[in-house]
């Protein structure tokens, strides 16, 4: 019999029952006409030794139901036997090439070939448009905030990146590179390029050159508003491809379709949000398509790619570290659960040490690849992976030619030779008892080495410990308790139930049933999506904003269960009204489908279930795009500087003066001026205002933010020696009281007053509390009346009545009625207030002239 | 009646233009217009020394009584004057639009003043020498009695005129005449207030001095004041170079003052003529600009071997400093000559901070290595001396770290990690040379 061996799931081990069942896909040479698939049921014993098949035990005969419609996964029917198990090759390059040199059954064949190809082509234009459909629909959802308010950059930190994009493309990349800011962080400064991700701007100044370059006349304003929604549009493609991978075409999209509309991911990608993650999630999921993809195929080429993708994604945000951490752990899993191959070999060491070396040249990374605690997993694994001895599993499958280039590689890293050599060592021991004594010792001593190696570098802060940041993420009450500085913004707070429901919808209910599927059909690629599934929804739970990475995880997962289930209740449908063959073979591919076809016979309602099923999953997805759509319009298009509220008439009302504010600051002070404020501003004081600040977004220097905190928590006269230290010339805040705009300065002084507090000791919390309680009425602190926040605030808030009915000073953001309506200044002086009151900017005076 | 009035305004214009040319300004800061507020128009030919004094030097003084209703120091948001001397102790009220406001206003824009009170002074003046650091004794009768250090006088006897002479130690103020003579001085004491650090006492009175009234008997409480904390003369020169005097004594500038004798008791040494008129000559000279009035202009930085100025310096770059100081003689522009000017390199704290050396005529230059610290630095110039007006220089540059080429390309220690690098480049392709046509 000249068969060839195409693929195992797991050879060597053995597992009962038939959720693990072990096959192999052999093919006569040379007869083109006939093939076979041959099933082993589990139960049997297969051995297998140095790579070569000794025995099998019984080896069933099956037919082929259909291999045509998707070359990808075949449905074979075991005789004898009630449940049919769809089967998935791994290898999709060679299966392709078979499943195409395979003709239908002898006696239609020709008939049916000229149909064949038709309905491919039809599925193929069906697959096309829906997709550009997908692709269209991403964007243009993401348009409502510019069709609301205008084309605009939104928030704080998209203001940065924008004035940086502004900077590289009037000044080149090189002088880019070596920025040095002296516009923030006064009078520290900050070296931009070294402390940024570039990827962003770069991607959006090369799509702006672009665009010049083919004669479009567009503004660098209009392509970084547009740079977030153009990439998720490109996601969308990812995701179908991701879900092409993990499941099939009908997955993949689907997870488009999810991925597009849904609200985790729009939060972050609307017009005008020009962030890092705007084109980072697009990385992200990008690099896992791409691992997944190499680890499928074990080509060296994938592999390449991924570490492209990877380049691309630390060049973009700094959520890189849970690829770096999440690949490793994935490969560790694989280990441990005895799927370990020579695949996942060449896929991981080409990603790591490639994405390594590329990871390195962003200069805010660099060392920090090999040195930071965050990254050691990867490195470990790395190196654990070099002990398992690769002549084991290597395939005929795998090109020699790579594996040479692999080793190569890995050769050429002096410190990889060590465990090259042991292959060496078990080639000159013949016996394996032997070999295995020496590999336990070699093992045990190279742990306990690296182990050792990992302490001293620790300890001698060679490798640096994670960052709080890091620990946060482990333990969400690091951040609380340690650097009030990360858990003062609100994105980082753990995450509520409501908001869950707010950006998953029915992907929430759909994701543990999208796992289940995963795990009836468990391979690579399915483990793979379970744990980024698992691990992104932990973080997500910890951190409001990580809702973003676990996003693309649960549409694809839920992609798969929508899909998987529909497929599955059609073909219930289909079965019924067509029980010809020719229905099963356009079924495709679903055992699950098939099963339930076969269950179908002991129900006699199944049909009509299944068509209520199928209704009632259609309401479902229905109901999902309708939330998406109000969720976007409504809640996740406002750019958050421009406010807007609904009148006592039911009209909308534009708050626009964070805008007028900073416009005033521009015109109206000389430019040397420099701005203290509470850092959120400070990106768009910068920015918008163009005027030196004190503290910004970039919350790198904790000390110099707590300066700011205790200033704006010190009376006047102890605030104004501080602000004369830091050459302040304007203060300015925000304030809500008339707008009841609730985000504002009061409502964020108590972070101001405990990161001041985690410095200066002077400044102490329960000093502004009344018995626990934060107030600004007149049974508020006195310390806290009287406070310099309090004082730029409430400056002349007393003469002022906001709403009908109530006293003068009455406070509507948080409903009271002021309890220092008599405020004086001594040292600074009110210099402009914008039309709602939002922004108030206060002009330092100088010392007294004659004191 | 409005051709009348339109011309009458012209006229007025007419009257004050030359009085605009010839006003304070930066280039030339002694004072030219002075108004003169009086209790009564007879202290002008009682004190009509050192009025003279002062027009022999080319002030033009503008006498009014102090309740003159077209008192108005500002026109058109301009200021009139470039002085001010009160010489009205008693007056309650100014006339015209002239308050306590007005008058510090008109300090605070950068112009001078000379205050006299005398025992019984008004809160008007009262509250004008307050805000300047000056707290007059709170008994409205107290006068300065020291019987001590009295001036030996045939008709006073109750030991109120006083000869004082601890006068303030600098030639700025004072000038280079040491003053011999003891000045006489008859009237209120007043004390500085310790939290105004710009007050400085010119004149002040002996340790046996006090302040009480005369008439009274003395209580067992010590009196309120007394000794060296009462100041007779004292002088501010505020932030902006505007310059107070403010005297408890109305008749030490008095002609009859100016000219008597005097004695100081218990000291054998009989002056023709008191120290006054040298005293309050000399101080009218510095309260009005004729001396110790500084500036510094062309302050210039550069790289050494440049001489263009740079808008941000490289951390480790040496540059070169220079700044020239000038001292206004009264009608010109000297250069000022010191070894004690420093310039400091300044973010936060002073990164570096050196002497500059001069040439004699005016430059002051220095240079150093920028330090191996990047941020917003400033040159910062603070040469505060007494008497002197006090300069206060800063100017803003940016300190940026090297770029990505800047850096030494080549270094003879890496020449092993080159070394291996390259091996390794080599390495790598025998190596796949080998692996994959060898077998």
């Amino acid at each position: 019999m000249l068969f060839q061996l195409i693929q195992s799931t797991l050879p060597g081990k053995e597992k009962p029952g038939f959720d693990n069942l072990y096959f192999f896909v052999k093919k006569k040479q040379g007869v083109q006409t006939e093939r076979r698939v041959i099933v082993v049921v589990g139960g049997t014993k297969i051995v297998v030794r140095g790579g070569k098949l000794v025995a099998v035990g019984i080896c069933i005969p099956v037919e082929v139901i259909s291999s045509l419609q998707n070359p990808n996964s075949l449905t074979v029917e075991i005789p004898n036997s009630d449940p049919i198990h769809q089967i998935r090759p791994m290898v999709a390059a060679k299966m392709e090439k078979s499943a195409a040199d395979l003709p239908a059954s002898p006696g239609l064949s020709s008939v049916l070939k000229s149909l064949k190809l038709k309905t491919k082509q039809q599925e193929l234009l069906i697959r096309v448009s829906v997709l550009f459909l997908v692709y269209v629909l991403a964007f243009i959802t993401r348009l409502f905030s510019i069709l609301r308010y205008e084309s605009m950059i939104h928030e704080f930190d998209p203001y940065f990146n924008y004035r940086v994009t502004q900077f590289l493309t009037q000044n080149g990349f090189y002088e880019f590179w070596n920025w040095f800011d002296y516009e923030s962080w006064y009078p520290l400064g900050r070296i931009v390029g070294g402390t940024l991700y570039p990827g962003l701007m770069v991607t959006a100044a090369f799509i702006f050159w672009t665009l010049r370059f083919l004669r479009f006349a567009v503004h660098i304003r209009e392509v970084c508003v547009l740079t977030a929604p153009f990439f998720a549009a490109n996601t969308t493609i990812v995701a179908y491809f991701f879900g092409k991978e993990l499941w099939d075409s009908g997955a993949g999209l689907v997870a488009a379709v999810l991925i597009a509309i849904c609200p985790g991911y729009i939060s972050r990608s609307v017009a005008g949000s020009y962030d890092n993650e705007g084109v980072a999630i697009f990385a992200l999921l990008l690099t896992f398509y791409l691992f997944v993809k190499a680890v499928n195929t074990g080509s060296l080429a994938w592999a390449l790619a991924s570490a492209f993708g990877y380049f691309y994604m630390v060049s973009a945000w700094g959520g890189y570290v849970f690829i770096i951490n999440l690949i490793p752990l994935y490969v560790l899993v694989l280990l441990i659960t005895g799927r370990y191959s020579m695949r996942l070999y060449v896929a991981y060491n080409c990603m790591y040490v490639l994405g390594m070396l590329l990871a390195m040249q962003i200069r805010f990374v660099g060392f920090q690849h090999v040195q930071s605690g965050e990254h050691m997993a990867a490195m470990g694994v790395f190196f654990l992976i070099q002990f398992l001895p690769s002549h084991q599993y290597s395939r005929p499958t795998i090109s020699r030619f790579y594996v040479v280039i692999i080793k190569a590689i890995l050769t050429s890293s002096y410190l990889v030779q060590v465990f090259n050599f042991l292959d060496w060592v078990k080639y000159l021991l013949d016996d394996p008892k032997k070999f295995h004594t020496f590999l336990r010792f070699t093992v045990t001593s190279a742990v306990g080495l690296g182990a050792v190696a990992l302490g001293v570098g620790t300890a001698s802060g060679y490798i640096s410990p994670w960052t709080g940041r890091f620990y946060s993420l482990l333990d969400p009450t690091y951040a609380k308790d340690h650097i009030p500085i990360i858990a003062s913004v609100s994105e980082h707070q753990p995450t509520a139930w409501s908001s869950f429901m707010f950006d998953f919808h029915i992907l929430l209910f759909l994701f543990p049933a999208g796992l289940y599927f995963c795990f009836k059909r468990l391979s690579d690629a399915t483990i793979f999506i379970v744990m980024y599934g698992l691990t992104s929804m932990y973080f997500a739970g910890v951190m409001v904003r990580l809702i973003l990475v676990a996003t693309p995880a649960v549409c694809l997962i839920s992609a798969i269960a929508v899909s998987a289930t529909v497929k599955n209740l059609t073909q219930l449908v289909r079965s019924k009204s067509k029980p010809a063959p020719a229905g099963s073979s356009k079924g495709a591919s679903n055992t699950k489908a098939s099963s339930k076809g076969s269950l179908e016979q002991s129900m006699p309602f199944g049909r009509n279930g299944a068509i209520a099923l199928l209704l009632g999953a259609l309401y479902l997805l229905s109901r999902y795009v309708i939330h998406c759509t109000w969720v976007t319009s409504e809640a996740y298009s406002s750019p958050s500087i421009v406010l807007a509220a609904r009148g006592a008439h039911g009209q909308r009302v534009i708050f626009d003066d964070y805008r007028e504010a900073y416009f005033w600051l521009r015109q109206n002070t000389p430019p040397e001026a420099k701005v203290m404020s509470w850092w959120d501003y400070g990106y768009q004081i910068t920015a918008m205002g163009n005027r030196t600040v004190i503290v910004d977004n970039n919350t790198w220097n904790n000390t110099h933010i707590a300066t700011v905190g205790r200033a704006m928590s010190s009376y006047e006269d102890e605030a104004y020696e501080i602000i004369k230290s830091l050459d302040v010339d304007y203060v300015l805040v925000v304030f809500g009281g008339v707008t009841g705009y609730s985000s504002d300065d009061i409502n964020k002084f108590l972070w101001m007053v405990r990161i001041g507090g985690g410095v200066f000791p002077v400044i102490k919390e329960p000093d502004y509390l009344v018995n626990g309680e934060y107030r600004v009425d007149k049974g508020g602190a006195p310390k806290m009346l009287n406070c310099l926040m309090y004082k730029l605030c409430y400056y002349r808030f007393g003469e002022l009545t906001t709403e009908y009915g109530k006293p003068p000073g009455y406070d509507r953001a948080r409903g009271v009625e002021i309890g220092n309506k008599d405020i004086k200044l001594e040292h600074l002086e009110e210099a402009f207030t914008t039309s709602n009151w939002i922004v108030r900017i206060y002009k330092v005076k100088p010392p007294n002239n004659r004191w | 009646m409005a051709a009348p009035k339109f011309a009458f305004l012209l006229l007025n214009l007419i009257s004050i233009l030359p009085l605009l040319v010839s006003s304070f300004s930066v280039d030339r800061p002694t004072d030219r217009r002075i108004l003169v507020l009086l209790d009564d128009l007879s202290l002008k030919s009682s004190h009509s020394l050192f009025f003279s004094s002062l027009k022999s030097r080319g002030f033009d003084l503008d006498f009014k009584l102090a309740d003159d209703p077209a008192i108005a120091v500002k026109r058109y948001g301009q200021y009139m004057y470039d002085g001010l001397i009160l010489l009205s102790p008693s007056t309650e009220r100014f006339g015209g639009s002239l308050d306590v406001e007005g008058v510090l206003d008109f300090v605070d824009s950068g112009h001078d003043l000379i205050v006299a009170a005398d025992a019984n002074a008004s809160d008007l003046i009262r509250n004008i020498a307050a805000e300047c650091g000056v707290d007059f004794d709170e008994d409205p009768s107290a006068v300065v009695v020291d019987h001590s250090s009295y001036a030996v006088s045939e008709t006073e006897g109750d030991h109120t005129l006083i000869a004082a002479d601890d006068f303030i130690q600098s030639d700025v103020i004072l000038g280079n005449k040491k003053i011999e003579a003891p000045v006489l001085f008859k009237g209120i004491g007043h004390s500085l207030n310790p939290a105004n650090s710009m007050v400085l006492k010119a004149l002040s009175a002996s340790p046996s001095s006090y302040s009480t009234n005369p008439s009274s008997k003395l209580s067992s409480q010590p009196p309120s004041l007394y000794g060296t904390a009462i100041s007779l003369v004292s002088v501010v020169q505020a932030r902006n170079a505007a310059r107070i005097m403010i005297s408890g004594s109305l008749d030490m500038f008095s002609n009859r003052l100016f000219r008597a004798g005097v004695q100081k008791s218990g000291s054998l040494n009989k002056y023709e003529k008191s120290g006054n008129e040298q005293f309050i000559t000399e101080l009218s000279k510095w309260i009005f600009h004729e001396r110790g009035h500084l500036k510094a202009v062309n302050l210039r930085h550069n790289k050494v071997g440049e001489s263009e100025e740079p808008s941000m310096y490289r951390i480790n770059d040496d540059l070169e400093f220079s700044v020239e100081i000038f001292e206004w003689s009264g009608s010109s522009w000297v250069p000022h000559v010191s070894k004690d000017v420093q310039v400091q390199f300044y973010m936060m704290s002073p990164y570096v901070l050196k002497t500059l050396s001069t040439n004699g005529k005016g430059l002051y230059h220095t240079s150093f290595k920028v330090p191996d610290v990047y941020g917003v630095f400033q040159f910062k110039v603070e040469y505060q001396k007494l008497g002197y007006t006090s300069l206060s220089l800063s100017k803003q540059i940016p300190v940026r770290p090297f770029k990505h080429n800047e850096y030494e390309r080549f270094i003879t220690t890496a020449f092993p990690y080159y070394g291996a690098s390259f091996s390794m480049m080599a390495g790598f392709f025998i190596f796949s040379g080998v692996y994959l046509y060898n077998k």
